[in-house]
Formats: structure tokens, C-alpha cells, sequence
């Protein structure tokens, strides 16, 4: 395969490893000479790679980008011009422009719990951050990941100490807007310590025509009885790729709820993974996608039983238009160790056009002998019955098509926790489903 | 007996007085159909009038549900001949919806479960599209969950089953009083209850029965499919027609079940 791509990337780390070293802490410095060698021997994932079988990264790292190693200025404020559509939302809202974190540097620090810049807070609590700093991404085998440890700057750091709670979610909004084709890196690193109870919500969002590349890699450190709360909305268009990486780790008797919702992309692969390390803990991955057009979504999920008496519980959805591709490959691993296991999967795919393609590929690796693992996939149409069945009561049929849409996608709906946010994630889908949401108010980028 | 003796009367003296001067309300001429090239419908003709209850009945195959989906618009079946006329309007050129809105109801033979669709959202939908068609502004949250309520009530609906999905995990009997249920919300001149009392239990068909006849009017009219004279007993037909091998072979008044009932069909079918 074409080394080419991937010795871009190296002489780009070897070029501008000052400007990236220049006023980062010394635990980051030290983590990207290891991760830039890893790099050099795994590279840009090609479909040889097992788990990138289905989606070509490759091609979309070999375009020249433009990148850059500072925060830029801009002559507007982001806030200005990004119209959340979920509006009014009552969260803690952080911004990052390109990867940078976007405003204020000074961290937000409410009874102890910290939110704000990952440089920042490397640099302001070393000691607090060097303790979680890449214990959990995989840079020894995922060359994507690797690359990102090798630049990473600046991202959204969170921590909760013990006991520590927020009722209003984090909100963290990730906006693109450049003129030219850019490549971004960034780095997150939430840490919940015992007992804590979160509630994070990540948009993605583009807001200019350009071509954006996006590596992002967070890592999440979740402390025993700890209650997490993950959402991630995506929203970008059509020229957008997007890899992201979520490397979770759960100590006993922690529960996450993590759902990946996206709405639009162009190229999107999310890495979802759960390391369960302590006993009695509760994971729940959900995600739904949409997709139309030429866009292709890669979910793929890797939960982790390390240790005996855990509940893992996936859903994942898609609704597959026009000429667009889904993947799911959800793979699991019941270690010898861990017995009385817990593990569910459910994926299921609607496809709405004759073009459109869905991958999904389980893959249950089970070493313990007393276990309860069940995975299922499904692949179909809309039921024409209950077409018929809504219009022979007045529906039309577009609307028949619709209701029977959302119907598909409710329960995955239903599993967000947070009440206000079901709401508008519904009405969003809504929207998407309707067509409505191919561009975002206050942004004139045709989607 | 007692209560059919009754209801027998009220219904010869509502046909005397009615029906002589009650417009046509479904005119079929010589109605064909066919599906995968195979010909089900040779040649149906029917009259049902305003306030008429009509009941077709016949053995397996004879083309009964065949008749019930080619009314409702199943697109499935290809009309090869004949027409079909609903108020004076041509009902073959409507789509399902259409003949919806314009007042024509089908209860499911099997009603479809519909994941994730709840009761509430599916019958708001349907209930405002009615509404828009009859140029009337959609009903307040409170005043469809008012209407519902009533309705629910008609068929003895438990109101835990409206934020349900469509169906979903419903009994056999739960399924045709929430047919009967939506009959209620749509008010329709004409339905078509296409074997609702098939897999039905004593209680349930009388509850169902019972529902259907609190929805009658004197203007509106029903055409009751069914295999057996059972229903007739809560339902007591005007007509009673018998369709066999794609023809209506014998037409005449409701005791015309009762002999079926007990003759079966093989007398008829040398006709």
C-alpha cells in the first residue's frame, strides 16, 4: 500500500514538532515521540485493516490539507454566527474552533468540578492530568489514534472529583470554519472520579464550504459509582470526515449512557471504546445515523468485559438513502475472567433506495462459560402493509413514510435520559427525516 | 333471542320508513379484478344505500376480502373492469387516502403492528388529515385527548393501550376493537368490516358488535364480510348476498343467513 500518505504525516510531525512541543506539558511532549513511532509502523488504517474493512480512510488522508499549530484569530465571534439548533438548551456551552478551544483560557472551576481547555489544564494541573493522559488510547494498535497523540494540542479537558454532581449538562460545541481544506486534531480527556454524576453534550458542527478532516480521540476515565451521561450530536456536511475516537474506561459499578446521534456527514468513523474493569458496572452504547446522498457512517463499538458480573447493552440504527453507505461492526469480548457476563447488541438498518448499502458485521469473541450474550441484525424496507394501513386512514403517504421513519428510530430516541434534550433530538430527527435540516440556521454552507 | 327480536324490529320499521327515498351511496357495475394476472372479481354488482347495513358472506376463496382491499385501494389488485361509484364520485381513481377523507373505512382483516408509532400520534394524524379534507382547523391536544377518551370508551379500550405502539403486542381481540376504535375517531358514511369477527371470543365479538352499532347512524352504512352467521346475530344486516367464485350468486334478506348457517354453501353454489 501507498507509504506515501502515511510519510506526509510523519515529515509533518518531524517539521513542525517545535511549534507543537511550544508550551505544552511535558507528559503530552513525551507521549508523542512514542505515539509518532507507533504511527510510522501502523499508519493510515487500509481496508486490509479488519476493524476499517469497510470504510477507505486512506483516501481521505491523502489530500493536502491546510494545518495549522496555533489558535487562529478571527475578525467574528463564533457564537455569532453558530445558531444552535437546540436552542435554548440550559448547559455549561464551551466552544472549540478547529480544534482549539475558543475563548476564555481560564478553566471553569463550579464546587471543585473543572471544564475548560485541555492545554490549559495540562499545564495548570500536571499532576491531576498526567494521572489519566493517554492511560486508555490505543496507540499501540490503532494508527489514526496514534497520529493524534502525536499532534494533539488542546481540546476540552472536564473533571468531576469524588461525589461531585451538576445538574445542567456540559455542553461542548465543536465548530469548523476555515477557507481552506483544514485538518484538525484535537484531544479530550474527561476524568469521573467515585460517585460522580455527568452529563456531557458534544455538537460537531461545520460552518464553511471547505473540506475539514477531523481526528479527535477522547479519552474518559469513569471512577466506581460514578453516572455518566454522553451525547454526541454530529452535524457536518457533506465534504466533512470525521474520525473520532472514545476510549472509555469504567471502574466498578459506574454506569455510562453513551449515544452517538448523526445527523449529517460526509465520511464519519466513531470508535467506541468501552473498557470494563470493575465489577457491577452498566454500559449502554446507542447510536442512530441518517444518511443520504454519497455521506458514509462507520460505527464501530468494542466492548471490553474484563472482569466478571457487567451489563453492556448496544442499540444502533440507521436510516440509509439514496446512494449513501452505513456500517456497523460491533465486537465484543467476554474475557475468561469474566464470568457472569451481560452482553447485549441490536442493530438495525432501514434501507430507503435500491443504491443504498449497509454493512454490519457482530463479532462476539466469548472466553468465559457462564454468560448471557445475545446480538442480532436486521437489514430491510419500509413495511408497505403499514403504508397501506396508515393510508387507507387518511394519511398520505409521505407522511405515512414519515410516521413509519420516526417509529423506526424512537426507541433509540427513548433511550436519552435527559428529558429536554429527548425532545429536541426528536424534533431535529424530525427535520432530518423531512429533509429540512440540509442546512443549519445561520450558516450558508449547502449542505 | 329477546334482544334480536328487538333490534329485528327497530330494524324493519327504520327500513320502511327510510329507505325508499335514501340516495345511493356505494354503486359497484360489473366490478373485475385481478391479482398476478389471476382473476378473483368476475363481474360484482352492488347497491348500498345510505343507512344500509349490507353482509357478504361465502366461502374461503370466493373473492370476499378480495372485494373489501380493491374498496380501500390496495394497490395490489388490478382492477380489470367495471366501476366502482362512492357518493358520485369515482372511487377507482382515488388513492387510499383519498377514499378516506372522503368517508370510506376498512377494518383490518389483520390489523398491522407498526413499531414505534403510537396510538395517539397515528390517530392524530389521521384524525387532522380528515379535518383538512373538510376544511376544518386541527384538533387542540385536550380536545383530541377528550375525543379519544369517548371513543375509547364505545369499545371498551383500556387507555393504558393509547401511548402503545399501533398493534404492537396486541390480543386478536385488542387488534379489532382498536379497528373499531378507529372507525370511532373517523366516523366514516361507509365502512367495510372485512372478518372482524374471525378469532374472536363470545365477549369480545359482542363488545365489538356493540361498538359498530353505536357508530350506526341512518345515514351511514356498513358492508359486514363475514364467513359465518355469528356476527349477523349483534349486526342485523338489510341484505345478505353471497359471493362465490368471483360473483354474487344470491342476494336477499338477513334470514338468508341463517339458512346459510345451517345449509352451508353447497346448495347454492350450482346456481
Amino acid at each position: 500500500m501507498n507509504k506515501n500518505i502515511d510519510n506526509k504525516y510523519v515529515n509533518l510531525y518531524i517539521n513542525t514538532l517545535e511549534l507543537l512541543q511550544d508550551g505544552a506539558a511535558d507528559f503530552v511532549n513525551q507521549a508523542r515521540s512514542e505515539a509518532i513511532e507507533s504511527f510510522t509502523i501502523l499508519g493510515i488504517p487500509d481496508k486490509k485493516v479488519e476493524k476499517y474493512k469497510y470504510t477507505n480512510l486512506k483516501s481521505a488522508f491523502e489530500q493536502d490539507y491546510e494545518t495549522y499549530f496555533a489558535p487562529k484569530t478571527v475578525n467574528f465571534q463564533p457564537v455569532d454566527i453558530f445558531k444552535c439548533n437546540v436552542p435554548d438548551l440550559d448547559t455549561y456551552k464551551i466552544y472549540t474552533l478547529n480544534g482549539f478551544y475558543y475563548g476564555d483560557k481560564k478553566l471553569k472551576n463550579k464546587n471543585g468540578i473543572i471544564w475548560g481547555s485541555f492545554a490549559e489544564a495540562s499545564r495548570k494541573y500536571p499532576e491531576l492530568v498526567r494521572q489519566y493522559y493517554n492511560k486508555y488510547a490505543d496507540n499501540a494498535n490503532d494508527g489514526v489514534t496514534a497520529l493524534n497523540t502525536a499532534f494533539a494540542q488542546d481540546g476540552v479537558f472536564i473533571y468531576f472529583p469524588k461525589n461531585a454532581a451538576l445538574e445542567k449538562p456540559i455542553q461542548i460545541i465543536n465548530l469548523l470554519i476555515n477557507s481552506e481544506d483544514t485538518f484538525i486534531q484535537y484531544r479530550n480527556l474527561f476524568v469521573f472520579d467515585e460517585n460522580a454524576q455527568a452529563k456531557v453534550l458534544i455538537c460537531d458542527h461545520t460552518l464553511s464550504a471547505a473540506k475539514f478532516l477531523s481526528n479527535c480521540v477522547s479519552e474518559m476515565a469513569v471512577g466506581q459509582l460514578a453516572n455518566v451521561e454522553l451525547v454526541r450530536m454530529q452535524n457536518e456536511h457533506n465534504r466533512a470526515v470525521h474520525v473520532s475516537s472514545d476510549y472509555v474506561v469504567q471502574q466498578s459499578q459506574s454506569v455510562v449512557n453513551g449515544h452517538t446521534i448523526t445527523l449529517h456527514g460526509g465520511l464519519v468513523r466513531n470508535n467506541i471504546n468501552v473498557r470494563l474493569e470493575g465489577e457491577h458496572c452498566e454500559n449502554h452504547t446507542y447510536g442512530l445515523s441518517l444518511t443520504d446522498k454519497k455521506q458514509h457512517i462507520d460505527n464501530y463499538t468494542f466492548i471490553d468485559h474484563v472482569v466478571p458480573n457487567c451489563r453492556s447493552n448496544e442499540l444502533f440504527k440507521s436510516v440509509i438513502d439514496e446512494q449513501s453507505v452505513g456500517v456497523f461492526n460491533g465486537r465484543i469480548l467476554v474475557r475468561q475472567d469474566a464470568q457472569k457476563t451481560q452482553a447485549f447488541q441490536q442493530n438495525n438498518n432501514l434501507l430507503l433506495s435500491y443504491e443504498a448499502k449497509m454493512c454490519t458485521k457482530p463479532q462476539l469473541e466469548i472466553y468465559a462459560d457462564d454468560v448471557k450474550c445475545t446480538h442480532g441484525a436486521t437489514v430491510g424496507q419500509l413495511n408497505e402493509e403499514a403504508l397501506f394501513y396508515m393510508r387507507s386512514r387518511g394519511i398520505g403517504e409521505k407522511e405515512a413514510r414519515m410516521l413509519q421513519l420516526f417509529g423506526f428510530v424512537y426507541d433509540v430516541l427513548q433511550k436519552l435520559n435527559l428529558e429536554i434534550l429527548r425532545e429536541r433530538v426528536a424534533d431535529l430527527v424530525n427535520k432530518r427525516l423531512r429533509g429540512e435540516l440540509t442546512r443549519c440556521e445561520g450558516c450558508d454552507i449547502q449542505c | 333471542m329477546l334482544i334480536y327480536l328487538f333490534v329485528y324490529l327497530i330494524f324493519q320499521i327504520n327500513n320502511s320508513t327510510n329507505s325508499q327515498n335514501k340516495h345511493s351511496m356505494l354503486q359497484i357495475k360489473n366490478l373485475q379484478a385481478s391479482i398476478e394476472g389471476k382473476e378473483i372479481l368476475k363481474g360484482i354488482n352492488l347497491d348500498i344505500k345510505a343507512g344500509e347495513i349490507h353482509a357478504i358472506m361465502g366461502p374461503n376463496g370466493s373473492g370476499k376480502s378480495t372485494l373489501a382491499s380493491v374498496l380501500a385501494g390496495r394497490e395490489r389488485y388490478e382492477v380489470t373492469g367495471g366501476e366502482v361509484i362512492f357518493e358520485g364520485k369515482n372511487l377507482l381513481e382515488m388513492s387510499p387516502e383519498e377514499r378516506s377523507r372522503a368517508g370510506i373505512f376498512m377494518s383490518f382483516q389483520y390489523p398491522v403492528e407498526i413499531p414505534g408509532v403510537s396510538n395517539v400520534n397515528f390517530m392524530k394524524a389521521a384524525v387532522n388529515e380528515h379535518r383538512k379534507y373538510n376544511g376544518l382547523e386541527p384538533l387542540s391536544a385536550s380536545e383530541f385527548l377528550k375525543m379519544m377518551r369517548e371513543k375509547m370508551a364505545l369499545v371498551e379500550i383500556d387507555p393504558k393501550l393509547t401511548s402503545r405502539s399501533v398493534n404492537e403486542g396486541f390480543s386478536g381481540g385488542e387488534k379489532k376493537r382498536n379497528e373499531i376504535f378507529q372507525m370511532a375517531m373517523l366516523d366514516p358514511k361507509l365502512a367495510i368490516l372485512d372478518e372482524t369477527d374471525s378469532g374472536l371470543d363470545i365477549d369480545a365479538l359482542r363488545i365489538v358488535a356493540n361498538g359498530v352499532n353505536k357508530l350506526k347512524t341512518p345515514e351511514n352504512s356498513i358492508i359486514v364480510i363475514t364467513h359465518y352467521q355469528r356476527l349477523l346475530d349483534y349486526i342485523t344486516p338489510d341484505r345478505v348476498h353471497v359471493l362465490y367464485n368471483g360473483r354474487i350468486i344470491k342476494s336477499a334478506g338477513k334470514e338468508l343467513a341463517l339458512e346459510l348457517e345451517e345449509k352451508g354453501y353447497d346448495w347454492l353454489k350450482s346456481m
